[in-house]
């Protein structure tokens, strides 16, 4: 009982671990990236450097972070953590100070049905590599997921702010409309490979079409893949889909926030990316199957193998998922950097009038290929 | 009579409507460009062509950008050969000032050829906003604007004022520690 409880509690860690620290990262990348793609240098301005002599092998070591700018998310934090706390003497403080931890612990949360590798075994032990091995992963991302709307609601309506209100509103008109086409794209990969669990999504998608062409949920099910980078990027509430934040009519949900609580909010879009990312990469791009390798090792379809110790294995597959999660990262970056912003209404109605139906034929179009396929 | 030109908005045919393509598009536009960039970062860093710039950005304090030699910088004062301000407090730039930035306190000459000099010259760096008249306006060309000097920055009201030593001898940035 303490062994299965110390792995879980490690697990956690190792994914909290990971996820945090890759939202940190994301405020850097997010400077970098579009400092790259506009042709300029980003910020590479908060250096440490110490001042003593015998410092000097310290200072050489800690050049290269200057100079990428990487101790900026740390300069970040240092002005979160230090600014004034201020809650407008209107509004409610109770709820106030409550949304954002709503808003940060359901983006939180989600990351437990994750599965980031197959199960391995040491010492005999059968260990899955996920936090949480739910039945209804699916569903508990997408109940966790929506629930994060009431930070952002609430935010908006504590603050005693018009303009907040207008956010928190919006966010929940976004939510609600990109919601069930989310939900209505995710079906198909559901139906094809017939499972809630994201563990056995994720081994279900090992699998061969013609025996060369992996069975990932891209390949099977290509509209459903792009309506869901479309939606899930108007989970993250980032730019094309930025209206309830809306930097240039209403500051958005988090006007009246500032310090860390605004930081929280600021997390927890980074945090949405990176679950967007995972499910992307869970549902449509096999998890953390690499291409023909099997437990053993490497069967390729022209007949070659290539034997490999099973730990390498994991550490591969485990290497596949990060990969393809960074991959969806810069793409949702290099998306919000490219793209203007939409119009509300033009929001709404591709939410409702394109997207939904699209998702709605999708699921049918797969459930008649499916019936004629097995039977 | 009025001329109005109506611009249309251009009709998007199904493939720009279908809104993915060209998504993908703009993305491959960017992603071009950054891709371009982070390989010549990576050359840059190892020493190769260094030539080639990956960034339009100036690293300011490091680099200065070239100014033109006609752009209106901060105010000196000429000398004349001995070295005292060419300045006979004709009290023209004073006068001429929109922002009443400059303060001059005349007093007599000790050469009876030169009718006045500045007792007391100042300008206040907080108002004045860069237009040059006090140049065209200087009868003798005792003020310039030519130093080149824009990091003008201060700690206070007070530290934006420049006397006439600061103003005949101009030093780079008018507060020690606060711009190099």
């Amino acid at each position: 009982m303490i062994v299965t409880l110390t792995i879980q509690a490690v697990l956690a860690a190792i994914t909290l671990f990971f996820v945090f620290n890759l939202a940190a990262l994301h405020t850097w990348i997010e400077r970098k990236q579009s400092a790259l793609m506009q042709d300029r240098i980003g910020a590479n301005r908060a250096w440490i450097v110490l001042p003593w002599k015998w410092a000097a092998p310290i200072n050489w070591l800690l050049m290269p972070f200057n100079v990428l700018g990487l101790f900026h998310p740390i300069a970040d934090a240092i002005k979160m953590f230090t600014k004034e706390d201020y809650i407008p003497p209107k509004g409610n403080k109770f709820l106030h100070t409550l949304a954002p931890c709503l808003s940060l612990f359901f983006a939180l949360v989600g990351f437990a049905a994750i599965p980031f590798g197959n199960t391995i075994e040491i010492g005999g032990r059968v260990i899955n590599l996920q936090v949480a091995n739910i039945n209804v992963a699916v569903l508990y991302i997408f109940a966790m997921a929506s629930m994060g709307v009431y930070g952002v609601v609430l935010a908006g309506f504590s603050s005693n702010n018009n303009y907040a209100v207008l956010g928190g509103l919006r966010a929940s008109s976004q939510m609600l409309s990109y919601e069930i086409a989310i939900g209505l794209t995710i079906m198909g990969v559901v139906m094809i490979y017939g499972s809630l669990n994201l563990q056995e999504l994720v081994k279900a998608q090992g699998k061969y079409l013609f025996g060369w062409v992996p069975l990932w949920g891209a390949v099977v099910q290509p509209i459903g893949f792009l309506l869901f980078l479309a939606a899930g990027i108007a989970e993250t509430k980032r730019i094309p889909y930025d209206a309830p934040e809306g930097e240039s009519e209403i500051i958005g949900y988090f006007v009246e926030y500032s310090g860390m609580k605004f930081g929280m909010f600021f997390f927890t879009d980074y945090l949405e990316t990176i679950m967007i990312a995972c499910l992307a990469t869970t549902l449509f791009l096999g998890g953390w199957q690499v291409p023909y390798l099997h437990e053993t090792g490497f069967q390729f379809p022209w007949g070659a193998t290539v034997l490999i110790a099973p730990l390498v294995v994991s550490i591969l597959q485990m290497f596949s998922f990060i990969t393809k999660v960074l991959f969806f990262c810069w793409l949702f970056m290099a998306i919000r950097w490219t793209l203007p912003r939409f119009r509300y209404d033009q929001l709404l109605k591709l939410g409702w009038y394109y997207m939904f139906p699209i998702a709605l034929a999708n699921v049918f179009v797969t459930a008649i290929l499916l019936l004629w396929i097995t039977k | 009579m009025i001329h109005t030109k109506i611009v249309d908005r251009p009709k998007l045919n199904l493939w720009e409507k279908l809104y993915f393509p060209e998504v993908f598009r703009g993305v491959l536009l960017t992603s071009k460009h950054f891709f371009k960039n982070l390989t010549l970062h990576m050359f840059h860093a190892i020493g190769l062509f260094r030539k080639v710039a990956a960034m339009v950005t100036i690293q300011y304090p490091e680099k200065l950008w070239k100014l033109p030699s006609r752009s209106r910088t901060r105010h000196r004062l000429t000398k004349r050969e001995d070295g005292s301000p060419r300045c006979v407090a004709c009290m023209m730039c004073e006068t001429v000032c929109p922002a009443r930035c400059i303060y001059i306190v005349a007093e007599e000459h000790p050469d009876p050829n030169i009718e006045k000099r500045p007792k007391s010259f100042d300008i206040d760096l907080g108002k004045c906003v860069y237009c040059g008249f006090c140049v065209e306006a200087c009868p003798e060309d005792a003020i310039r604007m030519d130093t080149q000097i824009l990091d003008i920055a201060a700690y206070s009201r007070e530290g934006m004022k420049l006397d006439m030593n600061e103003l005949l001898n101009p030093t780079k940035g008018i507060q020690k520690g606060v711009a190099s």
